[in-house]
């Protein structure tokens, strides 16, 4: 027993001791759970064709990646972080805080949210305003004065007369996720922009109006599902009466299953995604520290196989995936800087 | 007289339907699990002779196997099923290289590699197909009104490689040899288990001495006093305590002061070590109190000291006990995912680990992930994976009867 005991601990020591000492020999990725379909895959093809191991890809989000990613620089901190939004003025600031000076920054494509029912249920088409009016907190008064009420609105034909006299049920993601954030930015702030007083607050109390813009409703008509995107679908399959907010890569894989809403007047398919005609589409990013560029191995690679053609192009493996790929121009900025590691500057 | 029977017949009745109750929620759910699970053991593979064109590949019988990597035998498979198909225009084309999976050209190479002997030859391979031709063969085909993922050409392709034997399925041998992949049709749990098996040995070498230890000395050893008190009614707490917090306390102290890397089964095992210890002293202390005194008085009658009565008498006979706990402890852990949320081990690894400071997943992280996917076919997999996590918990609780049975004693 006890030389049990001293063997284990000498063998823990040990581990514990080259763990600390030894250079780390992978690349590790952190971030957006939205990226994180599409840098797997490059990691796995990355690692199958070159001599390189399989990078390690976690999923913690694009505020815990970034989070991680610029607590500091060395073997233990991640080499690359994935976000599904820009890298904000503050996370810049707490990078240099603790010694990160270059960051270089790499856009790979767009993602659509989609708006979405089962596809047994009838098509819906929707405009940004009805949205905003559906799923705020707040909403204009119905009586046409400039103040703002409790959302009154049960059904769907409440908010619009042309919409169906159906309740309003909304399956979508909870705050933490970077969806909501995109959807709330996008879409809410999209219609809620529409009326001329709320826009006006913008300049005299930003404050107030996110709070109005982002408001998502408490009362039980937005529900909030969870991360889990399959589950939404699930759930809309059993429910034709509601509708889910997603990521497009779901609607695409489960185009028997459910339909995409038009969103002022566009549907979620990729060209219009693509052209910057669907309303709700954002950017991905992902950001590499430029120290561990040349410490730990691979990563010129990676990034190399990431921005190849046979990647991001637009016949690329990850649009099948469900990225919708860069037009052709920014897809040859994003090459340009990445091949000479062009630091990030946030005076664009 | 009456009363007091029916009462009894009714309380009866109540309990038979509790555990009848309690049954079907179980084959309800393995039910679900198997059905929806049973088809991830089964693999959709093209049967095809393909002609490795040595011209084409540039590659000769004496080629290194760096060279044999970087061939472009991607481009030699879309062109073998570009002329056995002919397929019209560049829209048909893509449809028909999508069926083919990613992982088709990886085992030409794997084959060439092991044997550059058959460049230049006509072989026959099971080339393994697409994640969306292995939902369409298993689900889909011959159901009305079904909207598959596939068009009407491939199905009209599909079709006639079924007519000619081609397309059929096999047993998911990939499943268990490969580590986790983005294709579902590649995605295997090998690296999934040999992470568990590592986080496990971790807790199983760290928990284990420290719980036996700690349960010998509180019921044999320590004074009766206040601060043993507080020990013991905090031990209880702990086993109480949900595991998410072992987790934030793993991320607080051995990531971010001992600088333990993250995502490694060592971190993972120091996690699980701290959630399984609770059950291990407890059960222990449980055990040695089973000792009957009359040994331990018998033995100090023969003269022996403190220490020699405990090893000597009482261990031997509580270790049955302990064990049994302590695999109880473990099977907790196997399925434990809350606490390595936070250490980092909902991460995506192709590699399997080879040993315990490599990155790595456990089988129920695993799950957890494949959930989470898009493609439909990860579904079953995730079900088929959970089928495998539930035959290794039968295992070990099994093992724990089983023990429990062998080598209790009666006095």
């Amino acid at each position: 027993m006890k030389k049990a005991l001293l063997t284990g601990a000498a063998l823990l020591a040990s581990v514990m001791s080259t763990t600390a000492q030894a250079q780390r020999d992978y690349i590790s990725i952190v971030g957006s759970s939205t990226v994180y379909p599409f840098s797997t895959v490059v990691a796995e093809r990355f690692g199958k064709s070159t001599d390189f191991r399989t990078p390690k890809v976690e999923s913690t989000g694009s505020g815990g990646g970034l989070k991680l990613f610029c607590s500091g620089v060395g073997d233990a901190t991640p080499d690359i972080t994935n976000a599904s939004r820009r890298i904000k003025s503050s996370e810049v600031e707490l990078c240099a805080k603790n010694g990160i000076d270059e960051i270089v920054e790499v856009t790979i494509g767009f993602d659509g949210i989609a708006f979405a029912n089962s596809a047994k249920a009838e098509h819906m088409s929707i405009s940004r305003k009805d949205m905003f009016l559906a799923l705020a907190k707040m909403v204009p008064a119905t009586d046409g004065s400039e103040t703002l009420i409790e959302n009154p609105y049960k059904t769907w034909k409440d908010v619009n007369p042309v919409l169906p006299a159906k309740k309003i049920e909304v399956l979508g993601p909870p705050p933490t996720s970077g969806t909501r954030d995109a959807f709330a930015e996008l879409a809410m702030e999209g219609g809620c922009k529409q009326f001329p007083f709320i826009a006006a607050m913008k300049s005299d109390d930003k404050n107030k109006y996110k709070a109005v813009c982002h408001g998502v409703r408490e009362d039980g008509a937005y529900i909030e599902a969870g991360e889990n995107d399959n589950l939404i679908v699930q759930k809309l399959v059993a429910n034709p009466d509601a509708f889910g907010i997603f990521g497009f890569s779901f609607l695409e894989q489960n185009a028997d299953k459910v339909q995409g809403s038009t969103v002022d007047g566009k549907l979620p398919t990729f060209d219009n995604i693509a052209e910057g005609a669907y309303p709700v589409s954002r950017s991905l990013y992902f950001y590499v520290k430029k120290a561990h560029i040349g410490v730990i191995p691979g990563i010129e690679e990676y990034l190399a196989e990431f921005t190849s053609e046979r990647a991001m192009g637009e016949d690329g493996y990850l649009a099948d995936k469900g990225m919708i790929p860069l037009t052709e121009d920014a897809y040859n900025e994003v090459v340009e800087s990445v091949k000479a590691l062009t630091p990030l500057s946030l005076k664009k | 007289m009456k009363r007091r029977r029916s009462a009894e017949k009714r309380f009866r009745v109540y309990g038979l339907i509790s555990v009848l109750f309690g049954l079907l929620c179980l084959v309800v759910l393995f039910g679900d699990i198997l059905s929806k699970g049973l088809a991830a053991f089964s693999q959709t593979v093209i049967r095809t002779e393909v002609v490795l064109d040595a011209d084409y590949l540039g590659l000769n019988k004496n080629s290194s196997s760096d060279e044999i990597r970087a061939a472009n035998f991607e481009g030699l498979l879309k062109n073998h099923f570009k002329e056995m198909v002919q397929p019209d225009g560049r829209k048909e084309r893509r449809q028909l290289y999508s069926m083919i999976s990613a992982g088709a050209a990886w085992q030409l190479i794997e084959a060439v590699q092991a044997n550059p002997g058959l460049i230049g030859q006509a072989v026959t391979f099971d080339l393994i197909a697409d994640d969306d031709v292995d939902q369409w063969l298993k689900h889909d085909r011959g159901v009305e009104g079904i909207n598959t993922r596939m068009s009407e050409v491939q199905i009209a392709w599909m079709e006639s490689w079924i007519e000619q034997g081609m397309l059929t399925t096999r047993f998911n041998t990939l499943f268990f040899t490969n580590g986790d992949s983005r294709e579902p049709e590649l995605a295997g749990i090998h690296g999934a288990i040999k992470g568990t098996f590592l986080t496990l040995l971790v807790t199983f070498l760290l928990s284990f001495p420290i719980g036996v230890a700690a349960a010998i000395y509180l019921e044999e050893f320590a004074p009766k006093n206040r601060i043993t008190e507080i020990v013991e009614i905090n031990i209880n707490n702990l086993a109480a305590v949900p595991s998410i917090t072992f987790g934030l306390l793993g991320l607080a102290i051995f990531i971010n002061i001992f600088g333990v890397s993250r995502s490694t089964p060592l971190v993972g095992g120091l996690v699980l070590t701290l959630m399984t210890l609770p059950t291990i002293i407890i059960s222990g202390r449980a055990a040695i109190k089973a000792v009957p005194p009359s040994i331990r008085e018998a033995a100090f009658g023969l003269g022996a000291s403190k220490v020699q009565v405990v090893f000597h008498h009482v261990l031997p006979l509580a270790l049955p006990g302990m064990l049994t706990g302590t695999i109880i402890g473990m099977a907790q852990a196997l399925g434990e995912t809350a606490p390595l949320l936070m250490i980092g081990m909902i991460a995506f690894v192709v590699d399997v680990p080879g040993f315990i400071n490599d990155p790595s997943t456990v089988l129920p992280v695993q799950i957890f992930l494949w959930s989470d996917s898009p493609e439909r076919a990860f579904t079953e997999r995730t079900s088929g994976a959970i089928i495998v996590l539930l035959g290794f918990l039968v295992v070990m609780n099994t093992a724990a009867v089983m023990l429990r049975r062998r080598l209790e004693r009666r006095w």
